[in-house]
């Protein structure tokens, strides 16, 4: 299915090009015959752009995430092409491929499983900075303080674990130690379904201001039809492991084609109000 | 907390036990192996603190002679003189973690008294000096085989959990061979491998590695788990997307995990196998003659006339008796603790 | 029945591995049954020599192996070198010993564990749970081996009960009714010790099973039913909490038999244990092979009846 808006020529090209994503699980028991395969998702095809943000809907079986651990080039696909600025990841070795993933990185849901409950704030946040080896304690720690302030935490804080932090708190922490590599491509596995919607609100406020100060692309899983009408510029929906339909939000919305998507948008209330409020 | 007092206390007097027979030559008056034939079985020396012209003194006094058990001969020389004890004398050379060489003893009694705070065995020997020292050998035994048995549960956890597949049914499915065995039975086996007559250290050495190499699956198991939950951990797959190898994950995300596990673990396998030793040296395949150890104490008892009549040949059983419940008090606790931290 | 196939086919490759291990560990070092008598200048290494080839200790080790399997599936666990007969029928008395003791001891130490257990899960926190926690805590404290002794000493001051032995001399001489009664006396202090030896395991974890189970909102949805309490435990939680507690004897099996070792010797039972010792010192090879197998035997198949009354038991099993 082809994404994308179809304007005009000054049209800026993909930061990340996913074709025929496809991804299968077996399971086979050890010394038996029986296997079942899952699949996971088929033929997806995605196009992120810089500073803009593309939603992922779909029904909460492993697809979505398992498309985001890909992309994020912590799982390997069955089948496909990743391709950034030309070059398809997949085919990379493993060196060549170190490199990269600074590019790519990914927040996930969950801010207490994602954070080592054990490593201070600073150890955290640093430690991408200290697995590639760049810059010396001194300027990562320098670094993580830049950091710190730019995802809106006290750079007091620095010493503090991460039991210390509320959820809010420690997304940031997620994000901060996300963006220490200076990635293009920022990942969200449901990164704000866990927090309150104050917290909620703030995070997204933050993310927006990060996309525009750094040009960062999005992908945004989540499955809270409200908060993507409000962040995302599009929207691919999901359903039985492939894409089904992926146009601009405000499209979307207003003319939903598949009989999923428009399941989905009846579960949302006052369609109409969020018409309304992104055609002002 | 409670249960904190309780884990300090325990340690305080593991460490405190621990530094009796570190230094045990000091406390001992005698070495484990200086006999004397004169003096078999004699009962546990009593301290007097009249003497014999009735006057009262603060150091305690030993009468000569008096404590021949069943061999009892006319006290020839026994005039009625009572050897004060003595502190800090001078006495048989020792080493102390075998480094050191003192010969000072804490207390001892002039030639040709003796002084059996516990008794003597049949051939006279001191068994305060053999109980300290047979700890040494005892306690150390069960230190190294529960750190043997640990590493190697680490290691086969640690790589069982983090890469799965094959290798991980393979080194299970071999633990369960291992746990599949009653384990004395599996001690007994391995140690009946092992030739009856070679040194005495290598012996211990031997002895330890063996059981040391029986008891790695259980705690194999429990580091397999933790580590697996680990892996799963989703600053663990963060690391990952930052490009850490699996050498660092292991080292800096997984492994600190597993030190809650590592030290309840060895809390109850140090007993464990300080029980393995003396139970191998009592029936006779463990360290042998003239190595002192708590098991070699205990053997005598297996005869019926030493059991009815000597009494104090029971007292090294006895002894074991709070050193394993401090042990155990201390396990207690860390799982209660560690059950607390890790939610 | 394809779960059963599938247990008992795991268990036969365990021992296979455990003949194996075992074997191999055995072969290791150097010396067999006949080197001491190498020490001894009057006899020739060529009668040496021929007395190894006669027994068949000279040829290779996996041969050696082969025929001891093949023997096994005969019903023939080789020959004994210390008393000059097969293995089997003097493992068979022995086994059949051993079994009785720990028999009778796992019987005493459950008979006593479960109400124990039970009880104290219902009264929890209450003095008298906590006196039997004190209680089990020190008993735990109490090695095995200081248990025994304490039991033969009890044995050679009473003279309550006999220090040793299966059966008296006069065994034969007695009526049925007295044969009995002798075997039971002698049987009574190496039971006991062994019931001793695993009671404190058994009990924490009956309790702890009990608790769990007494905690579930079934429990109390039953008790806010106006079912009576004494109900509630028996029909309702025991049969809940019998699933720990099938896998916990199957768990105990192994450290009841570890243990059975130690008690026999010290107080002289005629089992396999003091047997083994024995073999062990002369290096009886197949001796010591046949004893280890034998346990293992006993360990797995413990493990396999508690597969069964789980099986028996739990009716979600049966669905898998």
């Amino acid at each position: 299915m082809k994404t994308g808006p179809k304007s005009g020529a000054n049209r800026a090209e993909p930061l990340l090009r996913v074709a025929s994503l496809s991804k299968r699980y077996v399971q086979q028991r050890t010394f038996s015959r029986t296997e079942f395969t899952v699949n996971a998702f088929q033929d997806v095809d995605l196009e992120l752009f810089r500073g803009k943000t593309v939603a992922l809907v779909g029904e909460s079986s492993a697809g979505k995430s398992s498309l985001a651990r890909c992309l994020a080039l912590l799982e390997r696909p069955d089948s496909g092409k990743i391709e950034m600025e030309g070059e398809n990841l997949l085919a990379l070795n493993r060196k060549a491929l170190f490199w990269i993933r600074r590019r790519v990185q990914m927040i996930f849901q969950e801010p207490v499983s994602a954070l080592n409950p054990r490593l201070t704030a600073c150890e955290i946040i640093a430690e991408p900075l200290a697995i590639q080896g760049e810059g010396t304690q001194l300027q990562r720690r320098e670094r993580v303080l830049q950091l710190m302030e730019q995802v809106g935490l006290d750079a007091k804080w620095e010493r503090k674990l991460p039991f210390e932090f509320s959820g809010g708190q420690r997304q940031r922490l997620a994000i901060a130690r996300a963006l220490s590599l200076k990635p293009s491509v920022l990942i969200l596995d449901e990164a704000l379904s866990n927090l309150d919607a104050p917290n909620q609100a703030l995070i997204l406020e933050l993310l927006g201001q990060l996309q525009v100060s750094h040009s960062l692309a999005y992908l945004h899983i989540s499955h809270d039809l409200r908060l993507i009408s409000q962040f995302a510029d599009e929207v691919a929906v999901m359903y039985g492991g492939r894409i089904v339909e992926s146009k601009k939000t405000h499209d979307l919305f207003a003319a939903p084609e598949h009989s999923y998507t428009k399941e989905l948008l009846a579960t949302v209330h006052s369609v109409e109000s969020i018409l309304l409020a992104r055609s002002a | 907390m409670k249960r904190q007092k309780k884990l300090v206390g325990a340690l305080v007097l593991l460490a405190a036990f621990s530094s009796l027979l570190l230094f045990a030559g000091f406390f001992a008056p005698y070495d484990f192996a200086a006999q004397d034939r004169e003096q078999p079985f004699a009962s546990p020396t009593t301290l007097h603190f009249v003497d014999p012209q009735g006057n009262v003194h603060i150091r305690p006094c030993v009468r000569n002679l008096e404590n021949s058990g069943p061999s009892a001969r006319p006290a020839a020389a026994d005039s009625g003189y009572c050897f004060p004890v003595h502190f800090f004398v001078r006495g048989t050379p020792y080493k102390i973690a075998g480094l050191f060489i003192s010969a000072v003893h804490l207390f001892g009694v002039e030639a040709p008294s003796r002084i059996f705070l516990m008794g003597s065995d049949a051939y006279g020997r001191d068994q305060l000096s053999r109980f300290l020292f047979g700890g040494q050998i005892s306690m150390l035994a069960g230190l190294i085989a529960a750190i043997f048995s640990m590493s190697i549960g680490i290691i086969v956890g640690g790589i069982s959990g983090f890469y799965g597949g094959w290798v991980d049914e393979l080194l299970m499915r071999g633990g369960e061979l291992f746990l599949a065995l009653p384990w004395l039975y599996l001690l007994f086996a391995v140690r009946a491998a092992l030739p009856l007559h070679i040194s005495q250290w290598e012996v211990f050495l031997l002895l330890v590695s063996v059981m040391g190499m029986i008891g790695w699956a259980r705690p194999a198991r429990l580091i397999r788990g933790v580590v697996l939950s680990a892996k799963q951990r989703n600053y663990v797959v963060a690391a990952r997307g930052f490009g850490a190898s699996d050498v660092y994950l292991f080292r800096r995300h997984v492994l600190p995990q597993t030190y809650g596990v590592v030290i309840t673990q060895m809390t109850l396998l140090i007993p464990l196998y300080v029980l393995a030793e003396v139970t191998l040296t009592f029936l006779g395949l463990g360290v042998g003659e003239p190595m002192p150890s708590w098991g070699s104490l205990l053997s005598s008892l297996q005869q019926y006339y030493v059991l009815s009549s000597y009494w104090w040949m029971f007292l090294p059983a006895l002894l074991l008796i709070p050193l394993f419940l401090v042990f155990y008090t201390a396990a207690d606790a860390l799982q209660e603790i560690h059950k607390t931290v890790t939610l | 029945m394809k779960y059963f196939a599938r247990r008992l086919f795991h268990a036969l490759l365990l021992l296979l591995a455990v003949s194996i291990f075992s074997f191999a560990i055995l072969q290791l070092t150097p010396g067999d049954f006949f080197a001491p008598l190498g020490l001894n200048p009057q006899i020739s290494s060529r009668t040496i020599a021929g007395l190894r080839s006669q027994y068949g200790l000279d040829r290779p080790l996996p041969v050696r192996y082969g025929h001891w399997l093949v023997d096994l599936l005969k019903g023939d666990l080789g020959q004994s070198f210390a008393y000059n007969s097969p293995v089997t029928p003097l493992l068979a008395v022995r086994a059949r010993n051993t079994l009785l003791l720990t028999g009778t001891a796992m019987l005493l130490a459950w008979l006593i564990a479960i109400p124990l257990g039970m009880w104290s899960a219902v009264h929890r926190g209450k003095w008298g749970d906590r006196a039997a926690g004190v209680m089990t805590s020190a008993l735990l404290a109490v090695p095995d081996l200081v248990s025994f002794l304490v039991l033969l000493l009890v044995a050679v001051r009473t003279g309550w009960f006999p220090a040793g032995g299966m059966v008296s001399s006069s065994f034969g001489d007695l009526s049925r009714w007295n044969k009995m009664k002798d075997l039971a006396e002698h049987l009574f202090l190496p039971a006991l010790g062994l019931a001793i030896a695993t009671l404190p395991t058994m009990l924490r974890h009956v309790r702890s099973a009990m608790i769990e189970v007494l905690e579930a909102p079934f429990i109390q949805a039953a008790r806010a039913h106006g079912i009576a309490e004494r109900r509630v435990l028996f029909r309702y939680a025991l049969p809940v909490a019998a699933n720990p507690l099938i896998s916990l004897f199957g768990f105990s099996v192994g450290t009841m038999l570890s243990a059975s070792l130690l008690v026999e010797v010290i107080l002289s039972w005629p089992g396999i244990g003091p047997l083994l010792v024995d073999a062990i010192m002369a290096k009886d090879v197949y001796l010591v092979i046949g004893a280890v197998m034998l346990s293992s035997l006993f360990l797995v198949a413990g493990n396999l009846l508690a597969d069964v009354l789980l099986f028996a038991a739990d009716p979600r099993i049966r669905v898998e």
